[in-house]
This record gives C-alpha cells, structure tokens and sequence, in this order.
C-alpha cells in the first residue's frame, strides 16, 4: 500500500487493474471518460484498451471478454446506458463467467448531459446489482469487490459513480504491484445451453435471477459499505438515509453535532432489506437525501409498508428534498437544519453579508473556442442559405453549442445520432424548407450512418453536413474510426467518411475546408440545389489539437468600429477594450475566419500580419 | 483544523493544475486533501472553480465545502471572484487578478466590461485583499503562462497555505516540464 493523490475516475481504472482487469471497452462521455483514459495510461501491455464505436459495441465486445472468462469492464455516460441496453437486457439472463463491471457515470446538474436519468433504475430493471460509491477511496476499493461479487454470481453488475465522485481528487490508499490480483482467462468454452439465448433460457434464467437477488438483498445488509449508524443525540428518533457523494455532504453537516440515525445505501439494487429495516424499526421519522432520483425513499416506502413500520418517509416524493439538479453542502445543510428543527443559528449560515449592491456579474456560456472550425461551418452554411426556409438540425458534440448568438444555427438537438433522421421527419411534413442535418464525425461513426442510409432508402430530400475535425473533442479528444488511431497505440487504415456516404448511395459527396469561406459558401450553394440526400465534409482539425498561428492583427486606422466581426461571428477571440475592437491575443489562434468577414479588410493573419 | 481553498477562474485559465500543485505540496507535508474539479462542458470558457481541503489524518469527509466557509480565494478573474465570494468565511483572503476576462455575451452586448466595478466591489467587501497585476508581471517575466505560479506565489506568502514558497518551488520542478522550470520558480518568487 502506498499514497496518491488520484481523481475518482483514475481510481475506479486503477481499482480495476488491481483486480485483474483483462479487457476494457467504452465510449467516451463525461463524466465516465477518464476510466478508460486511465487504463490505457497505466496498461504494461497486458490490458486490451478499446474505445469503441459506441455503447452498444462496447457492451457486446464486453460481454464477449467476460464469456471467455476475462475480467471485464466497459465504461460509458448514463444516456450511453440507453444506447447499450438492447444487449445489456439480454446480457442479464445469460450472465458471464469472468467478472464484468459495468461502470455508468450518472451527471446529477446536469452539468454536461441530455438528461439527469438515474442509473440506479436501469439495475432494478435490468435486474443487476448495482454499486454507488460516496468517495475516491471508496470507489477504489469498491470497483474490486464488485469484480468478486460479479465472478461470484456470474452475473455482470454496475459500478455507479456521480460527476463529484468521478472528478473529485483525494490522497488514497492504492495497493502496490505485488498485491494486484491475476487473471488467467481460460478462453471461450463452447455450451449452447449457456451462451444462446432462447425462451426457455430465459424462463429458467428468470427464475435464477429473481432467487440470486433476494439471497443478494440479505448479503446486502451485511455488507460493510451498507452501514447503519445509531444516533449519538440521546433519545433521537429521527433518522437521514443517503448515499454517494450526498452521504458525505451529510457527514459534512453533522460533523461535531450530535447526530440522529444514519443509513448509508451503497447498494441501492438489490435494496438491503434487512439493514433497511434495522435502522428503520425505532425511528419516526426520516429524511431521505438522494441525488437524481427518490429511489431509496421509495424503497424505504416500500419497507415500511410490507413490515408495518409507522415510520414517517420524507424526502423528494414528500416535497421536501428538491426534486432536480445536484445536491450541495448548502442544501444538504439546508434540508436537515430544518429536519431537524435546527435555528438559523445552528445551520451555520455563512457570516458574510451578501449581495447588497453586488455588481452584475457577466454570463458565461460555453462557447466554441477561438479558432474553432465549426464556427467557419456554420458560418459558410448561414451565409450560402440566407432567405432561404431552412431547419438546421443540430446533434451532440462541441457543434451544438452552433445554436448560441449569434451564430444561432441550431434549430434541434435530440441525442447523438438523432439530427440526420430529424431532418428526414421535418421534411416530410414540411417539404419546402431545407433540411440540413450537422453532425460531427465521431458522432457520425457512432450513430448516424444508420440515418444516412434511411435516408437514402427512402428518397429524402436533405443535406448532411459531417464536421470532421479529426477527433471527438467534446469528450476531450478521443480517437475514432477516423482518425487511425487506436487506444492500444496502432496507427491503423481510417475509416474514410467519403467512402462510407458513397457506398451507402449518395449522389454528392463533396468534402471542403470551412476555413476558405467563399469556397465553402459555394459549395454549399451548389450542393443545397440538388435533390435528393447529399453530403458536405467540413474538413479542419479541431483549434486545441493544432499549434496557433500568430494572432490576427487589427488595424486600428482601417478599422471603422461597425462590430461585424463580433456580430456575426462571436468568436471568443475578438473583444472589446477602451471602447475598440481589439484581438485577445492570449486566445486567438490565426485561424482567418475573422478577416473573411471584415467589410474594410481591416484585420490581417499570418504572413500579411507582420 | 481543515484548511478550506478555493480557486476560481475562467475555463482555459490554468486552475486545475495549479489545485494539483498546491495538492501535491500538502501531501509531501504529510496532510490528506481532497479536491473537487469543474471538468466538462464548462472548461470552454466558463466560469470553472476547484474546490480543495487540506487537514491531517481522515478528518475531511467530502471534497466540497458551503458557502461561508473558504480561509482563501484565489481568483484568476475579478467578476468570478465576486461570483464565488459567498463562499469566504469571516475575515479569510482573497487573492485576486486583475484581468478581466470578457465574456462573448458582453461584446454582443456592447458593453465595456472592465473588471474595474468588480475590484472596487471586492475592496469594500474583503479585509485581506491582494489585487494582482498578472498581466504586467507575466509581461515582465516574459511568458503569458506564468499566471497561475504568480497567483500560487502570492497566496503561499499570505501564509494561509500550510506550507512555504521553497515547497511550493520543490513540487512545481517535480511536475513541470524542465524548459518551464526557472519561468515557474521566478514567479512563485515573485513579491507584488
Ligand atoms: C449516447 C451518448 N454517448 C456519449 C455521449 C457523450 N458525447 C457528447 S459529445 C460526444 C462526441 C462529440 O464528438 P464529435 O461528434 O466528433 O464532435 P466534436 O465534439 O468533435 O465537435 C460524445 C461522445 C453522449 N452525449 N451520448
Ligand atoms: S475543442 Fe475543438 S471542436 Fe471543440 S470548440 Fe474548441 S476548437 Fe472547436
Ligand atoms: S469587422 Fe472590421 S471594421 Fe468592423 S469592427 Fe471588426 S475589424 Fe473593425
């Protein structure tokens, strides 16, 4: 054992190693991303490392490992859960033999997600345990016990941590090389009874299943992570139940205070019965403090009902927790000062006083970066389609964030993938308006191709637009199918986008630089007129992954102070100092869009710069 | 006793890694820490803040902390100083850079934001105050990458760190790279 100061996420990887891990698989999303990054750092060589092309190609990959005995991980976000379900709902009723972790970041905010789904449901539907760790150390060691119960009951269960626990650092204790375990993979061992799924199968797998979490639920209870914590208040009936980095948020609170009864759920599927009604049975009255969704409050609903306990269950369901966004120390203290009946006093509200005359703060949206390639795109399609009916369905990546002023070029933005076939359903209902799909070219591997060729199938009228900035910089630059490169170090033949769109039936297919504006309008101009389903490539390497150029420069006497430049453009880059546009050049990074735009020819880059 | 640290700034700013360096000083002081990142959507360019914990033994329970509650501020932007200033406790420091950094909304607005009614606001309200001219001391020292090891400089010197500037010099050469050392000792060095 030694020290180190370790993110959640870096934990959960190296927790994992120390396991055995033999193979991993996933697709990149925050906050799940840095696990598998991880691996990949501290791999000798004897880990296979793959991003996959998606959840559902992780999963299977996966589940493939761990049939031939391997210790297996596949990592993804909470809505990649929704993509990777159709084989994880079967995957429950065949099981595994090596064990299988299948580690789901849940975004309680959200802070960078779609949704705020709750993973704790996917495992009670799915019927699969599931763990949720509160803290880096606990994520450490806790990844390790579930690879163990998972081997044990040949079942794959879910190592569920939230964005704070992910993206929390602490000084842990990690275990040295000679104290990892080993695994030997014994191979794939031909059974069809096993390993094919039928109905039959499946009705005695069901049974299984349903018998292995009730013996799971009272297993539970006795399991360390799941504590029950009396009071130290004397005479206290009240009690908290909470979880996650909400437990500690909890501990927090209580910290010097005499405490009313704690339960601590760390394994919220199957739900710990037993323990639940041992901290129950002398309580009136209890707070649940959760994060996401009321899913241990319903559960001690459910407990207090079938053992007819006269405990009072409050929480989310009662109106008393909020029902959305993350929880925080200020909230958490909130919600139990007045639980407990606490004063102002007690609740410790903060001494400074707070905000008389506080000056307007400036907004702060992400925005693209200085530089960015997308901004060019949406730019040259803005232009090219001015008054004309247009949509401009957006997807998810760095290019959704197109739909800000004063770009303002993202009409829709659904899930990834869901942009190209939007497209298709807005035209058929609309067939004189434009239908432009955008997509970026991880997205597009790992979702859209499916949409192009229903697209093309049946007879669309639309113009798919791939950004291909030859990463997926959203997530923070992963490889992809495009880029040849591979999370075990291959440089390998890419994927050619142009191919794929030409082989699934597309007519045009036209691939330029979005940094040439008048090329790229043309193009879109030309390529727009035509029927049927047709394709631009915008080809230009994400701004981060470059080195900058030598910022623009502009001239203050050319210059006429009419703000096209930041109106039309919005680029972080170009600001306003003393009353004059002027170039950040701590942020500007040559890219030239800027000097396309300029009515005066005012700003220069590069060569004429200087 | 826990130490309760909070940076903040603007996403690209260099707040991160300079949590990390602090961290890695108060572990080879043998302390426990625990920290809390912005890492996400909102590293393009918003408001990002890191949230740091610094005691001996096990005595911190989660990595984030409430409002009132920060010994020290160390704010790499004047506005997301005052954002995050309901977190300070009764007298506790804020350390402070003058560089503003305007927003895209702001130029779309037209408007002047200078960071200057943001710095006026915070000396009415802060006791132990250190505005820092980054800007003209990065000039001076010749590199636009020095801001945050003069900002880690300043805030070490205010003494509200448990450790000194020659630990916080020992840790930054063991994880920078050897081209950028003399740069980052200089300005943990520097005195405003
Ligand atoms: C189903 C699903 N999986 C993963 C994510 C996380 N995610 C957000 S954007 C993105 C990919 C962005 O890459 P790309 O399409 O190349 O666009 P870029 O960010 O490079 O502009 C991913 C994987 C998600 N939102 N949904
Ligand atoms: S990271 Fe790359 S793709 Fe994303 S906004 Fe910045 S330059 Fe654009
Ligand atoms: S578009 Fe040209 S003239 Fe107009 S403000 Fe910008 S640099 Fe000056």
């Amino acid at each position: 054992m030694h020290k180190e100061f370790l993110m959640g996420n870096a934990a959960i990887a190296r927790g994992a190693i120390a396991a055995g891990l033999n193979l991993i698989c996933g697709y990149p999303g925050t906050p799940s991303t840095e696990v598998l990054e991880t691996t990949a750092k501290n791999n000798d060589g004897t880990i296979y490392v793959e991003w996959s092309v998606n959840e559902k190609a992780a999963m299977e990959v996966g589940a493939g490992a761990a049939y031939s005995g391997a210790r297996t991980m596949v990592t993804m976000k909470q809505v990649g859960l929704n993509v990777a379900s159709d084989p994880l709902m079967s995957l429950e009723y065949i099981g595994v033999k090596g064990g299988m972790v299948i580690m789901v970041a849940d975004d309680p905010g959200p802070i960078s997600s779609q949704t705020e789904q709750d993973t704790r449901h996917f495992a009670s539907f799915s019927k699969l345990p599931c763990f949720d760790p509160s803290t880096v150390q606990e994520a450490y060691d806790m990844i390790q016990e579930a690879f163990e119960f998972s081997e044990k009951y040949h079942t794959p269960v879910f190592f569920r941590p939230t964005t704070r626990v992910c993206h929390a650092y602490a000084s842990i204790d990690v275990k040295d090389k000679e104290e990892y375990k080993e695994n030997k993979p014994e191979g794939f061992i031909k059974d069809s009874s096993r390993w094919v799924i039928f109905p039959r199968l499946s009705y005695n797998a069901h049974m299984n299943i349903e018998e292995r979490n009730a013996e799971l639920s009272d297993i539970f209870s006795g399991y360390g992570r799941n504590a029950v914590i009396p009071a130290t208040a004397a005479g206290c009936r009240k009690g908290i139940a909470s979880h996650g980095i909400s437990w500690t948020y909890v501990r927090e609170v209580l910290r010097g205070k005499e405490a009313p009864a704690l339960f601590k759920v760390s394994t919220p599927f199957p739900f710990p019965e037993k323990a639940a009604v041992n901290f129950l049975k002398d309580l009136d009255e209890v707070l649940c403090i959760e994060e996401l969704d009321p899913v241990i409050e319903r559960e001690l609903v459910y407990v207090c009902g079938k053992y007819h306990l006269n405990t009072r269950i409050i929480g989310k369901l009662t109106g008393h927790v909020k029902t959305a966004g993350e929880n925080t120390c200020d909230s958490v203290r909130g919600d139990i000062g007045f639980f407990m009946g606490w004063g102002l006093q007690d609740a410790e509200l903060p001494d400074i006083e707070l905000p008389d005359a506080q000056p307007e703060l400036p907004v702060r949206p992400p925005v693209l970066c200085a530089g960015c390639p997308h901004r060019a795109s949406f730019y040259a399609v803005k232009q090219a389609m001015k008054g004309q009916k247009t949509i401009f369905c957006g997807d998810i990546g760095c290019y959704t964030l197109g739909n800000a002023m004063p770009l303002d070029m993202v009409d829709t933005c659904l899930c990834m993938g869901a942009g190209v076939n939007i497209a298709q359903g807005v035209g058929r209902i609309d067939p004189d308006t434009k239908c432009f799909a955008f997509v970026g070219d991880s997205t597009f591997f790992a979702s859209a191709i499916t949409g192009a060729v229903n697209a093309v199938y049946n007879q669309a009228d639309m113009t798919l637009i791939v950004l291909d900035n030859s990463t997926t910089a959203m997530t923070g630059h992963q490889p992809h199918p495009g880029t040849g490169r591979t999370m075990m170090g291959q440089v390998v033949d890419k994927v050619n986008i142009e191919a794929v769109l030409r082989g699934v039936g597309l007519t045009a297919v036209e691939t330029v630089d979005p940094l040439q504006l008048d090329k790229a309008v043309d193009t879109v101009k030309r390529v727009a007129a035509e029927k049927g389903v047709k394709a631009i490539i915008f080809r230009s390497p994400c701004a981060v992954l470059i080195k900058p150029d030598k910022p623009a420069v502009i001239d203050p006497d050319k210059c006429i102070q009419c703000r096209k430049c930041i109106n039309s453009l919005g680029c972080p880059g170009i600001i306003i100092s003393d009353g004059s546009v002027t170039i950040d050049n701590s942020l500007c990074s040559g890219c030239g869009l800027c000097t396309q735009v300029c009515p005066v020819g005012a700003i220069s880059c590069g060569k004429e710069a200087e | 006793m826990i130490n309760n640290i909070l940076l903040c700034g603007v996403g690209g700013q260099g707040t991160v890694l300079t949590s990390k360096l602090v961290a890695a000083c108060a572990m080879e002081k043998g302390f426990s820490v625990m920290s809390a990142e912005t890492i996400g959507m909102a590293q393009k360019g918003g408001s990002v803040f890191s949230f740091l914990r610094i005691a001996e033994g096990e005595q911190i329970c989660t990595p984030m902390f409430g409002t009132g509650m920060a010994d020290i501020i160390i704010a790499f932007e004047p506005a997301e100083a005052v954002r995050m200033l309901s977190y300070l406790r009764k007298d506790g420091t804020v350390i402070v850079n003058s560089r503003p950094v305007m927003p895209v909304t702001a130029a779309l607005k037209a408007s002047d934001y200078n960071g200057k009614e943001m710095l006026d606001y915070l000396s009415t309200k802060v006791g132990n105050l250190t505005v820092v001219d980054g800007d003209r001391i990065c000039r001076e020292l010749g590199s636009p990458r020095a801001l945050n090891m003069i900002l880690l400089g300043v805030a070490v010197k205010s003494g509200v760190l448990p450790f000194t500037t020659d630990d916080a010099v020992e840790a930054m050469k063991r994880s920078v790279k050897p081209q950028f050392i003399e740069l980052n000792e200089k300005a943990l060095r520097y005195e405003v």
